[in-house]
């Protein structure tokens, strides 16, 4: 076989990812199929759960902002070619950073003073918990996958050992701390259109939201407008040339790590803060892994991030629709549809490029014959 | 057969053959007659097409067009196993053996001789033996391949490539990692094969081992061969001339120099890699403002790690760099980035490797290096207007094109390319300016363009150190010139002393006195 | 028999138990890792093998069945790694993650379908699991102390996978080193370049490495469900895969190092078990959290290099490209 011809940036950045995406989608389609259910009526339900019914937005977008966080996690050690699959750990190590500010603070301080320190607590703790593993790769060696898979499970036993231990709710006996005093609980912003007069339906969403948007700025601003970010991109891109330009590899790597981990860790301002209000066992629940699949499919820019995360939303929320109309099928799907995606928008990114590269020579070299003979 | 009968088939023949890796042709047209029972030297620069062509006689790659015969019969390779069976054993450049695995496993390894390993281990022990006994290749078939020397590696590489009853031996750049005593070795083992009728295919670079062993030799140049000699009808430096020539004379006029005072002063270096090998040994010249200092020499004899040690991007052992009165030493190194803070330019050889950012665009590649300066932005941040200007005035200052600051790196020409490194390079007006093969990869009408640019710089005071692998530019841009052969130097000539028999000759490794 | 000893011998006993998947699914990280493959999908096939196990086992009331079709599937997702990392040449970490995702979704959407019990198949009746093996003798080693208790509790009253997870150790062990297939295996891993340059297809012999690797988890999936449990229950895999997979670094990649390794894995899970709550002299409280954790950390830390020396095979994560 020759080798293909190379594939335009435009079907490149636009055509090859929704080829994969929508493969993904057909096999699990065809799952569904095969289980016995039409997977047409199962989208329809899944749109209308997540999108149509009172309230059901503000839910997808209450998740979406999750995905968002732990998306953007593995996207900023992307640049610096660091693959992060440590965001569970550091999210879960922002729950603590910011359960325990919530619980020091929050009965003595306003909600103005406690929230933004509880924030910043959540993002270092998961940037400690991005750091280390970032440091020995850089300065040790160890390989970054096995590093931050280790530290998922080391975080978790942390998390069982104080949740069941010093910082279980005293005269308790089930593993989560007691519930945060109210100045400790980030507003729900349906309280708050409600107090402005808003009519809207009561879900979790809350201020995490608007700060998961800003952090798809910062994190755009970050990585295409500071010096830092070329750095980032340049360790990235080329090791040696980064090195040949005067760049510190090891420190640039390590804070990609830094950030990448308070990203993660800001998640827990969105399930701590937002919703549970108290540390609770496993609240991150598989976020952490969804971040890859988010990455892989935004292609780590932040749009395609924000999309990524919102049809992710939809996903878990309309998913859990599917629970109340189907016998075969529940949200657990969304699990296959994530492992779906990131097989063929990730491991088999470019399975399709060849193909789609000589198709459309072909169908340049038509158009210009057609053209030579008119 | 039409053959005549007194003269013998010829080992290889190759006729027209041709390879391109994308838009880089590494082989064009290349026919080549290897006689049965010969040592036939293949020389040339790194870079020139001969590793791609031994790959091809392997079958490695495929050549895209042409015809190979073997023993005087059409073949087409299709994959190593074919040439294998065809009696062509090849020794590579980078070996190919399993370093946490014994001699004797890794002999084995494709002629096991069935799915136990114990019964092929009694044949292969035999055979060991008898290549012991044949050819003096004495190897300890227990021993694991990490525990020894590079001598003794190559050697299994040779019974590895031989065992099978080879006919054909192909070596790359056998002796680039061996010391001198091992190189003699491995030469006697060659003359053995070739006492046995094996006929054997040397890839080097190095003349004087063509001179020694070889009784043919043909030179290649960007992928063409140039010329097909017998050995004792040439000399090394006519084999230098053909390496390294180039058919388009330069057509700079350079004016006098006016060399002012010491910038750059390198007194006593030395260097290993990182696999402990002595890159670099007992460096010492200086530089002086306003001169070219041009470093002759075959690629791969030390020059590439010595302007990475001068740069900041390499470790050293001994001796000192002083760069504008400022002296480096091994306790009190300086960072690439403090190094080009002092008004010190880097134009590295390899600008796909260091150079350049390929995937970047090329208004990110104008200030590379460059990007934590004031006139880029303010605190942490990138001014995206002031670096696409910036880029677009080096663009038109230059005459890079096509002059668009957003076009990907990797989608201009390897001449425009380069010229966008040097103009990043030479706009800050360094004081010291570090070139590496200025003009590699490089089309003709920007060749002249970049040596302007060198010789505006040397006339505007700056010191500038030269490496090329063209003879030509170093003689035509220089004022002084070393050369350079296995991490020493040969000695110092000033530019009228220097012509390209005498360079030639030092370049194949014979030390002249060096002048003061 | 003091109480202390004989409490010591049924936790080695259970570690036995706990240690069984960890061994097979470590053998299985063995094949696929020396071949220049990273596997974290270990976790995910270990989970199928499971799910495959229990249902087939609940669905045929053949225990063995279950076993072939546990092996199938697992097969299965090890040719889609091998097909996106071998002959696509995807990123081998992605291509994992992908069937961890996909076999935690798949068993439990299943699982559901099949059984509607919210992703649990039902309790496996005596003959859709394996059931303990009684020796010979027991009765009459009995009488002989320290022994006797050894023989009835530690050597014998295992189920068949136990000793065939053991007889494996071995087994991959004379495969890895005295066969023509595990040299060139061995050699695959650390210089690809050197067996294709030898004739020898570097592809056809990384995808028989992932077979082998499926074929091992599928055992230790089968394990899980109708062996140590009584049926499948969701995320029943709960990490050992991953925990295998750090036996296999532990182990330095070879299969004597890599099952104490898992033996020391699992010591640890069954004395942390036992040790519940209990108050040790001078310590307090028993630290089962990091009993636990301990594999974890010990890897990072010798990956780290800060114990020991750590060498994977030279080639792994790398596609092959002439």
């Amino acid at each position: 076989m020759t080798p293909a011809p190379p594939l335009p940036r435009w079907a490149d950045i636009f055509v090859l990812p929704l080829i994969n995406l929508m493969v993904a989608l057909v096999v699990c389609g065809l799952i569904v199929l095969a289980l016995g259910e039409n997977p047409f009526v199962a989208v329809a339900v899944m749109i209308k759960g997540a999108f149509i019914y009172p309230g059901s937005l503000g839910y997808t977008l209450y998740y979406t902002t999750n995905f968002i966080f732990t998306g953007l996690a593995v996207a900023v050690a992307s640049h610096a070619m660091m693959f992060n699959i440590g965001g569970e750990g550091q999210a879960y190590m922002g729950g603590l950073g910011a359960g325990l500010v919530a619980l020091w603070l929050a009965p003595m301080a306003p909600l103005v003073l406690v929230i933004p320190v509880a924030i910043l607590a959540a993002a270092l703790f998961g940037a400690v918990w991005g750091l280390i593993p970032g440091y020995l790769q850089a300065y040790r060696g160890s390989h970054i996958v096995i590093t931050t898979i280790m530290f998922n499970f080391i975080a978790s036993a942390v998390m069982v050992w104080l949740l069941a231990g010093a910082l279980m709710q005293p005269g308790q006996q089930s593993p989560h701390t007691a519930q945060f005093a109210v100045s400790g609980q980030m507003p729900k912003l349906h309280d708050m259109l409600n107090a402005l007069s808003f009519n809207v339906a009561a879900s979790p969403l809350n201020l995490s939201f608007p700060l998961a948007l800003a952090a798809l700025l910062g994190f755009w601003v970050l990585i295409w407008k500071t010096r830092i970010g070329y750095e980032i991109r340049a360790v990235g891109q080329n090791p040696k040339a980064a090195h040949y330009a005067g760049i510190n590899v090891p420190l640039v790597i390590v804070f990609a790590l830094a950030v990448s981990g308070a990203c993660a860790g800001l998640m827990a301002t969105n399930e701590i803060l937002g919703v549970q209000h108290r540390v609770v066992l496993n609240f991150t629940s598989g976020y952490g892994f969804a971040g890859i699949a988010i990455a892989l499919m935004g292609r780590n820019h932040p749009i395609g991030i924000f999309f990524a995360s919102l049809l992710f939303g939809a996903l878990y929320q309309g998913g859990a629709e599917l629970d109340f109309e189907f016998q075969s099928i529940t949200r657990e799907i969304v699990l296959l549809i994530q492992g779906m995606i990131v097989l063929f928008s990730g491991a088999l990114a470019y399975m399709f490029s060849a193909p789609l590269a000589r198709l459309l020579a072909r169908l340049t070299v038509r158009s210009e014959a057609a053209e030579g003979e008119a | 057969m039409q053959r005549d009968q007194s003269n013998p088939a010829p080992a290889i023949e190759l006729i027209d053959i041709c390879k391109s890796f994308g838009p880089v042709r590494a082989n064009r047209d290349v026919s080549l007659r290897v006689e049965a029972g010969t040592i036939h030297g293949i020389v040339g620069e790194n870079g020139a097409g001969k590793s791609t062509l031994m790959n091809i006689l392997y079958g490695h790659y495929q050549a895209d067009s042409g015809e190979m015969q073997v023993a005087g019969k059409q073949v087409s390779l299709r994959s190593s196993a074919d040439a294998i069976s065809l009696g062509i054993g090849m020794v590579h450049q980078h070996f190919m053996l399993v370093s946490n695995m014994t001699v004797l496993e890794n002999v084995m390894l494709g002629s096991e001789g069935g799915p136990l390993l114990r019964t092929g281990k009694r044949e292969t022990l035999n055979t060991l033996k008898k290549l012991a006994d044949d050819y003096g290749m004495e190897v300890d078939a227990d021993a694991v391949i990490a525990d020894l020397p590079v001598g003794t590696r190559q050697r299994v590489e040779i019974i590895k490539a031989i065992k099978g009853g080879a006919r054909i031996l192909i070596l790359d750049e056998p002796t680039g990692v061996l010391t001198p005593g091992e190189a003699d070795k491995l030469f006697e083992v060659l003359k053995a094969l070739q006492r046995n009728g094996v006929t054997v295919l040397l890839i080097t670079h190095k003349l004087d081992e063509i001179m020694a062993i070889t009784d043919a030799v043909s030179v290649m140049r960007h992928g063409e061969i140039v010329g097909h000699r017998r050995t004792e009808d040439t000399s090394p430096a006519e084999l230098a001339r053909l390496m390294v020539g180039r058919d388009v004379l330069l057509s700079v006029d350079r004016g006098a120099a006016v060399p002012g005072e010491v910038l750059l002063e390198v007194s006593g270096l030395a260097c290993t890699s990182s696999r402990g090998r002595q890159v670099l040994s007992d460096i010492s010249f200086n530089v002086r403002s306003g001169e070219v200092f041009g470093i002759a020499g075959v690629s791969g004899n030390g020059q590439t790690e010595l302007l990475e040690v001068i740069a900041g991007m390499r470790k050293f052992e001994v001796g000192s760099v002083s760069l504008l009165g400022d002296t480096i030493t091994p306790g009190a190194a300086k960072t690439p980035a403090q190094i080009r803070d002092m008004q010190i330019a880097h134009i590295p050889e390899d600008r796909h490797q260091f150079g350049l950012i390929l995937s970047f665009d090329a208004k990110g590649n104008a200030i590379l290096g460059y990007h934590k300066s004031a006139d880029y932005g303010s605190g942490y941040f990138l001014d995206e207007d002031a670096v696409a200007t910036h880029c677009t005035r080096l663009m038109s200052d230059h005459d890079v094109r096509p002059d668009n600051p957003a076009l990907i790196a990797r989608n201009f020409s390897g001449g425009n390319q380069q010229k966008l490194v040097i103009a990043r390079e030479t706009d800050t007006d360094p004081k010291i300016l570090i070139v590496g093969q200025p003009t590699r990869g490089v089309d003709v009408g920007a060749i002249e363009f970049i040596h302007r640019q060198l010789l505006a710089l040397r006339d505007a005071g700056c010191a500038i150190l030269l490496v090329s692998a063209e003879l030509d530019e170093i003689i035509g841009l220089s004022d002084r010139i070393m050369v350079m052969n296995g991490g020493r130097q040969m000695g110092i000539l000033e530019s009228a002393d220097a012509d390209r028999n005498r360079l030639g000759t030092m370049m194949a490794g014979i030390a002249e006195a060096a002048t003061p | 028999m003091s109480d202390f000893a004989f409490q010591f011998l049924l936790t080695l006993d259970a570690t036995l138990r706990v240690a069984t998947p960890l061994i097979l699914c470590a053998m299985a990280g063995i094949f696929s890792e020396r071949s220049g493959i990273i596997d974290i999908s270990l976790e995910g096939k270990l989970l199928m093998g499971a799910f495959v196990a229990a249902t087939v086992a609940s669905l045929t009331d053949s225990v063995w069945l279950g076993v072939i079709c546990a092996i199938a599937s697992c097969v299965v997702l090890a040719l889609i790694h091998g097909f996106a990392c071998i002959t696509h040449r995807g990123n081998q970490v992605v291509s994992g993650l992908a069937i961890n995702m996909l076999a935690s979704g798949l068993t439990v959407t299943v699982g559901i379908a099949l059984f509607r019990q919210g992703g649990q198949t039902p309790p496996l009746g005596n003959t859709e699991r394996f059931r303990p093996v009684e020796w010979w003798f027991v009765e009459t080693f009995d009488s002989i102390p320290g022994f006797g208790a050894i023989y009835r509790e530690l050597i014998s009253n295992h189920n068949i996978l136990v000793y065939l997870a053991l007889v494996m150790v071995p087994a991959t062990a004379l495969l890895l080193y005295k066969t023509r297939f595990g040299l060139r295996l061995r050699a695959v891993g650390e210089v690809p370049e050197a067996v294709d340059s030898a004739g020898v297809s570097v592809t056809w012999l990384r995808y028989r490495a992932v077979i082998l690797t499926g074929l091992f988890c599928g055992l230790a999936g089968a394990y899980l469900s109708t062996a140590q449990g009584a049926g499948f229950v969701r995320e029943m895999s709960a990490g050992k895969g991953y925990i295998a997979l750090a036996a296999v670094i532990f182990g330095n990649w070879r299969p004597l190092p890599v099952l104490l390794a898992c033996l020391l894995f699992g010591f640890l899970e069954a004395a942390s078990a036992r040790l519940q709550g209990v108050d040790i002299p001078l310590i307090g409280e028993a630290p089962t959290q990091l009993m636990l954790a301990l594999p974890y950390i010990m890897t990072v830390l010798l990956l780290a290099g800060f114990v020991g020396r750590s060498t994977p095979p030279s080639a792994i994560g790398e596609p092959y490209q002439k």
